[in-house]
């Protein structure tokens, strides 16, 4: 009777993680869907914990509630305390606990069967090995995306010769140890052979993406951890995990695909191909630039949006860096209170993770209906009179629609080089991420600004507001 | 044999639903669905509170207990740092 109980909290849990994600759909009901995912994992918590043996008090089960004390403070300091812009560096890193924690689960489970003297059946121990490899290579991949975006390590793609061959080599062992251990339950110590392996493949998996692509790598390593919680479910028997873990696996696979949908590459080529590896030289640089380049004042800037009707404001992740979120409102509520229309453009590759981007402009009260994705923005800058580029580069390279043979070739930009004037505020003439130049830059109706983000927006503000 | 199969019945479905749900969530919201999502993972916390609750032998409940810690870092992280996030689109 308790177990049925008990399922019957799980299912209760299994529908609230369904309204979790389907309350997402709208930013109106996403505080609430959220709070009925967090009660769900009550739910299941609770339910869980009445299946323990608490007749002995809670003295000899105290590593019960020392665990998920522990967990819970650190858990909340982290996310209380993290800046917008670090946002995907603790993603990442909650991603890798939660593969850690999905193996050692595995792992528990695996020398319980044996300590009871039981061998594990062929499930148990294709799941468990599923759980092992998955959940390890989550943590450790997460460990080195954490790094990459924290900059503890060069975001550069780290090749080295034999790369391929090795992974294939690690995946392998870690299947056959696998294969051993289904034929062979008894030798426990193949699993933490396995799990050796399969975390070396993490690391060697994702030490060669670059940077640029960590937004890919943190929802393949967000599927990953989902699909390690649903392997879990598969060694416990318990549909609640397998129900989760598929959610998050869903989601985790839909953003992968949207982000290189966003960037014209194939998993493949993200995963494996080291793009940004090669620096490009600065001879084709100065054909690009060399003599063209228009540099203009605040003040002269503030000349063309005084008489501008609409302005796209397009940030990248420059902006973040610089903090000029807050100066960017500044200057979108000053021409709205002049009459001008303002919206903002946003890239779904703008900042380090889907849609960071828009959480960054959220932060500074930048209503979210002014901000519009790529596919809608786009047509209406041939009605646009200024575009404002600030701390973008790459997804506003109109090389993307010309050249074949670019690194960037049939990426979808932002068409910003289709309104009337062009206003790119930038540091220099540096290339982005994929280490290329942008003739945007050199456009008849560009305008750059060379400055800082956060200095040139302010200064800008105040010139327009001298202008009149 | 038997249970496998429903396991792998109960899989497909929910993946079906999984892509179903989300592929409805806008791209304003794709971090919070991230973060969101990430905290749901952290479910295997059911199993580490078992392992970590059955205390059959040392090593089992000190892998339990890391894993309670580390999914409950997971999830608790995880909602709180999505709640922060959804409050900023909410307030106009």
């Amino acid at each position: 009777m308790r177990l049925a109980l008990v399922n019957l909290a799980y299912l209760l849990a299994s529908v609230l993680f369904i309204l979790t994600f389907k309350g997402l759909a709208h930013p109106r009901t996403a505080v609430r869907a959220n709070l009925m995912g967090s009660v769900g994992m009550l739910v299941a918590v609770i339910a869980t914990l009445t299946l323990l043996d608490w007749s002995q008090g809670v003295g000899r089960l105290w590593v019960i509630p020392a665990g998920l004390g522990v967990g819970s403070v650190v858990g909340a300091l982290l996310a209380l305390r993290i800046r917008m812009t670090a946002v995907p560096q603790m993603v990442a890193l909650l991603n890798g606990f939660g593969g850690a924690a999905s193996t050692l689960v595995a792992g528990a489970a695996l020398l319980e069967e044996l300590a009871q003297g039981r061998l594990p059946d062929a499930q148990l121990a294709v799941a468990t090995v599923a759980a092992a490899i998955i959940g390890a290579v989550t943590f450790w991949g997460s460990l080195v995306a954490f790094g990459k975006l924290e900059e503890l390590i060069h975001g550069r793609p780290l090749l080295f010769a034999g790369q391929h061959v090795l992974n294939a080599g690690l995946l392998g062992l870690a299947l056959l140890l696998g294969a051993a251990l289904g034929l062979a339950p008894g030798a426990a110590w193949t699993f933490w052979v396995i799990v050796a392996a399969a975390s070396v493949l993490g690391v060697t998996l994702v030490l060669p993406i670059g940077g640029a692509d960590m937004p890919v790598v943190i929802c393949l390593l967000n599927s990953y951890s989902g699909l390690a919680a649903c392997a879990t479910g598969f060694v416990l028997q318990n549909n609640m995990l397998i129900v989760a873990g598929s959610l998050v696996g869903a989601s985790g696979l839909i953003l992968t695909g949207i982000m290189c949908r966003a960037m014209n590459r194939s998993l493949a080529n993200v995963v494996f191909g080291g793009v940004g590896a090669e620096v490009v030289t600065g001879a084709a640089a100065d054909q690009v630039y060399g003599g063209r380049v228009k540099s203009a004042s605040a003040e002269e800037i503030a000349i063309v949006l005084e008489t501008a009707r609409r302005v796209v404001i397009v940030p990248g992740y420059g902006m973040a860096v610089s903090q000029a979120q807050h100066a960017v409102r500044d200057l979108a509520r000053l021409l709205e209170s002049r009459g001008t229309e303002v919206e903002f453009g946003v890239h779904p590759v703008a900042g380090r993770m889907p849609g960071h981007m828009n959480v960054l402009l959220a932060e500074a009260d930048i209503p979210y209906d002014k901000v519009r994705e790529m596919a809608e923005v786009n047509p209406s800058f041939a009605q646009t009179d200024v575009a404002i580029v600030i701390g973008a580069n790459d997804v506003v390279n109109p090389v993307a629609r010309t050249d074949p043979k670019s690194p960037i070739a049939g990426m979808p930009i932002l068409d910003v080089d289709k309104a009337k004037t062009v206003v790119v505020i930038k540091r220099s003439l540096s290339p982005g991420f994929a280490g290329i130049p942008n003739p945007l830059f050199a456009a008849d109706n560009t305008l750059m600004y060379f400055a800082d983000g956060k200095k040139a927006v302010l200064d800008l503000v105040d010139a327009l507001k001298r202008v009149g | 044999m038997e249970a496998l199969a429903m396991a792998l019945t109960v899989l497909v479905l929910a993946m079906f639903v999984g892509f179903e749900v989300i592929t409805k969530v806008p791209p304003t919201l794709h971090t919070p669905l991230t973060s969101g999502s990430n905290a749901v993972s952290g479910i295997t916390l059911v199993g580490a509170l078992l392992s970590a609750g059955l205390q059959l032998t040392t090593l089992t409940t000190v892998l339990g207990f890391l894993a309670v810690v580390f999914a409950t870092i997971n999830v608790v992280g995880g909602f709180l740092v999505t709640h922060r996030m959804l409050r900023m689109f909410r307030k106009k």
